[in-house]
């Protein structure tokens, strides 16, 4: 008879294994990783460029984003409409990303039609005209969405969370405004342009099925003749102010929901403690076991869901919590989030919820790692960094390694309700701030 | 190609195998046939919010999350208008425990009081948090009750409104579960680094025992074909205006499907289609406008939605659309449009088969339309559509008397203006 109440055994975890990229160097000095599957049908190249300011004591933070997205806009032989019907064409993808460190341009595309397209990126990465027409419109656009945005109370708890966390003088930390979209000109756009996208700040990632054909055809295009500028572009540190703390409340008096964030700057990937960091958050909020859920949605029902995030950023890395909940409870969230990392910094996790946490992490690295281009993506993560796959191997140790005595030390060490930043964007119904505000 | 082998339990269920032997991973995908349209008017919300329920602890497994977590496996569950769907991911050495966890919630939940007045609150924040508390979070729950009169589809998945959550009682919940969730109604898809053979004998091993159950037999009311144009005006306080505008079109497995589907791309998919390249660049009549499909497996809705540019009227940006749409049914699309989007088709169809999590579910889907095959016949079911084909269904679907249109409007004086 089969007896349900009892689990299988539990069996080990298989070894996980990250796939090393092929490194090379083109002749101009671009440096290029080959994550080679030859089962594969598709493949994907990332052109990778490090983000640039004009001005780095005043950063306008929508330049590089607008720059991002006009790349495809047109060059001096190409139309917008041509690009797109290409790619289109062809049953390719190629998406611009902007993220506060890096702009990347990537290409999806069966193997098959990779040949036919890489002139076209060529041109975009070369001779990007940046229509003053196509900024028009990039810019009415997303006047247009900034408005709704701004409607969203999550969306205003995260800009203020960042403004006060990082400063409002930098890449991080300054949000946009309506008037910032009107600020932006073509002039420095193409400044920007020329300075941020070239072979020299830029690194190629190449993935999926990556034949010795294409590899060549890549060096004679980016390689050969891709030229680099003759300046060196701007190294770009962010300047980072004192973060403030305390709670910045906006009130919206029709709001049935509080957004609410809080949280730090902390240490990045290259602190020896982030990994056992990344542990302490996974057992706060990090995943739909945590604590934070446990207490807050699957105890409690004050929300539809409750998380905690360690992010590393290329100059600092930064820790969130963030929730939107009923506003008849927002005071009381505040209150058991307290408790919660309070709890966590004087009193002992069980050796069992220790345990789990550790399974659920490794199961969770193991299933981040579903095709070649996952590899890829953990190596970009810690290039980002400048630092090695070895970083994952680290990780695991550490991880393995992990106790209750680590879980509270780190806890102890890191996190600090009294000095988060705390934004509450909606309404508190009876309105009795657990601390002073600092800003409105 | 995405290979399967298939059983079936002596108890209904249906077991599909696919072997992916290039992730360390395995996936187990259930899907119930179960959605927001076998509810009861009276009782809207009610699929979802059991969905929140089988994670609230089975008949001898007190806490689901926690084992699979346990054994490094991660979990979660969608509820639509048609189905819901389970899965699991998880190291596949501890396939045996997502089985053991699956079967025991099919077997029998544990009914805890304390699990539903929980999952009460938390499906209500839900609620809130995506359809209330969100500039025009609210516009399906016009737009549905326009489109459809009759078919349950008149309503969203999380429900006509907050009360019929609230009013769930267990007596409601235990009929529901004896219902809907038994191995007839079940059909089960694992994915990934797997043996069949092994497989199989585990499957065996946890739910040949469990009871069959009763067959529920769908009788839903069909909708009728509309008459006449349906509009709507909503005043809410958002910025801009939008415009929704919604055409009864084919059913999933209805002849025409494939073609209306290649309408919404030729119309929507990309920089390059017709309704980006001309009404938000060409002519800036919107500042974002979009088409789509709902893919529903009864009668189905062609749904267009945007938000006008600053200084046009909800009405001009309305007649900018139906010229669009009047050029489709006029004159046929050239050969080299309708080949961009049938290859984005197939490119599509290729970077879903590296996730052993789509496939699955995917497998699932199809098996339910009839054949999990489907996965693999589909594409050439889109290529096969001809300029004709695309122009008939043009014709058939864009006219007025088939559309429902719903104004939103800003209310401009409730608005504080940020930033």
């Amino acid at each position: 008879m089969l007896d349900r109440t009892k689990a299988p055994e539990f069996r080990e975890i298989a070894h996980i294994s990250l796939k090393e990229p092929v490194k090379k160097q083109f002749a101009n000095g671009l440096p290029v990783y080959v994550f080679h599957s030859p089962e594969q049908e598709l493949v994907r190249i990332e052109w990778i460029f490090e983000n640039k300011y004009l001005d780095e004591q005043n950063e306008n933070p929508l330049l590089n984003s607008a720059l991002c997205a006009l790349l495809k806009e047109g060059t001096t032989t190409m139309s917008s409409a041509e690009i797109a019907d290409k790619v289109d064409f062809y049953g390719a993808f190629l998406v611009p990303e902007y993220s506060f460190d890096v702009t990347s341009l990537s290409l999806y595309t069966l193997n098959r039609h990779s040949k036919v397209l890489l002139p076209l990126v060529k041109d975009i990465l070369t001779e990007a005209s940046i229509p003053q027409e196509e900024l028009n419109t990039y810019l009415r656009n997303n006047k247009q969405k900034f408005q709704v945005s701004i409607q969203k109370n999550d969306y205003l708890a995260r800009r203020k969370f960042y403004n006060l966390i990082f400063g409002e003088n930098n890449r991080y930390g300054r949000t946009p405004k309506l008037d910032d979209y009107d600020a932006i000109n073509r002039e420095q756009l193409t400044t920007l342009y020329r300075k941020e996208i070239a072979p020299n700040n830029c690194t190629l990632i190449v993935s999926g099925n990556v034949s010795n054909d294409l590899i060549n055809e890549l060096e004679q295009i980016f390689g050969f003749e891709w030229q680099r500028p003759e300046a060196a572009a701007l190294a770009g540190s962010p300047i980072l102010t004192q973060q403030s703390k305390g709670l910045a409340y906006e009130e919206k008096e029709n709001a049935l929901q509080s957004a609410i964030r809080l949280g730090s700057q902390t240490i990045s990937r290259t602190h020896p403690d982030y990994p056992a960091l990344q542990f302490v958050n996974t057992l706060l909020g990090g995943f739909f076991g945590s604590r934070l859920m446990r207490n807050i949605r699957e105890e409690k029902g004050y929300t539809y869901s409750i998380g905690s995030a360690v992010a590393t950023l290329k100059h600092t890395g930064f820790l969130t919590i963030a929730t939107e909940v009923g506003v008849d409870v927002t005071n009381a969230t505040l209150v058991e989030i307290e408790k919660e990392i309070n709890l966590l910094k004087t009193t002992l996790a069980s050796e069992e919820e220790v345990d789990l946490v550790k399974t659920y992490m490794e199961g969770s690295l193991l299933g981040s790692l579903e095709s070649i281009f996952s590899h890829a993506d953990k190596f970009k993560s810690v290039l980002l960094n400048d630092m090695s796959l070895t970083y994952y191997s680290y990780y695991m140790e550490q991880i393995k390694n992990m106790t209750p005595e680590k879980v509270r030390d780190i806890a102890d060490k890191y996190l600090d309700f009294e000095q988060m930043v705390k934004v509450v964007v909606g309404r508190f119904n009876q309105f009795e701030p657990i601390h002073q505000a600092v800003v409105n | 190609m995405v290979s399967y082998q298939k059983f079936t339990l002596e108890n209904g269920l249906r077991v599909l195998v696919h072997e992916d032997h290039n992730t360390a991973m395995a996936c187990v995908n259930i899907l119930y046939d179960v959605g927001a349209r076998d509810e009861s008017p009276e009782q809207t919300g009610f699929a979802h919010l059991f969905e929140h329920l089988m994670f609230g602890g089975s008949v001898n497994i007190p806490n689901f999350d926690t084992e699979l977590q346990k054994v490094g496996g991660e979990n979660n569950a969608f509820t639509s208008n048609d189905i819901t769907n389970y899965y699991i991911t998880l190291p596949s050495s501890n396939l045996e425990t997502a089985l053991w966890l699956e079967s025991d919630r099919m077997l029998s939940l544990a009914f805890s009081p304390q699990s539903l007045e929980v999952q009460r609150n938390v499906v209500s924040e839900e609620f809130k948090q995506r359809y209330l508390n969100q500039p025009y979070g609210d516009a399906w729950l016009k737009l549905r009750p326009l489109a459809y009169k009759v078919h349950p589809y008149r309503w969203a998945t999380i429900g006509k409104e907050l009360k019929h959550i609230e009013d769930a009682t267990m007596a409601d919940v235990k009929a529901f579960f004896k219902l809907h969730y038994n191995p007839q109604s079940a059909i089960m898809v694992i994915s990934g680094d797997v043996y069949y053979d092994e497989v199989k004998s585990l499957v065996e091993k946890w739910f040949a025992d469990i009871e069959p159950g009763q067959k529920y037999h769908r009788q839903l009311p069909q909708e009728p074909v509309q008459q006449e144009l349906r509009r709507e005006t909503a005043f809410a306080p958002v910025p801009l205006d939008a415009l929704y505008m919604a055409f009864h079109g084919p059913a999933r497995l209805e002849e025409g499907y494939f073609a209306m589907d290649l309408l919404s791309d030729i119309l929507s998919r990309g920089s390059s289609s017709r309704l980006y390249r001309r009404l938000v660049k060409g002519e800036q009549v919107f500042s974002e406008l979009n088409a789509y499909v709902m893919g529903s497996i009864d009668n189905n809705l062609f749904v267009i939605e945007g938000k006008p540019s600053e200084g046009i009227t909800l009405e001009e940006a309305e007649r900018a659309i139906w010229g669009e749409l009047d050029l489709l049914k006029k004159e046929l699309v050239s050969e080299t449009e309708l080949e961009k989007v049938k290859n984005k088709i197939e490119s599509t169809n290729v970077f879903a088969e590296l996730s052993i999590l789509d496939k699955a579910m995917n497998l699932a889907f199809h098996e339910l339309l009839g054949d999990a095959n489907g996965i693999n016949t589909e594409v050439s079911r889109y290529l096969a559509v001809t300029a004709e084909e695309v122009q008939r269904q043009a014709r058939a679907i864009f006219n007025p008397e088939n559309a429902s249109i719903l104004m939103y409007k800003a209310q401009e004086e409730e608005i504080r203006h940020v930033g």
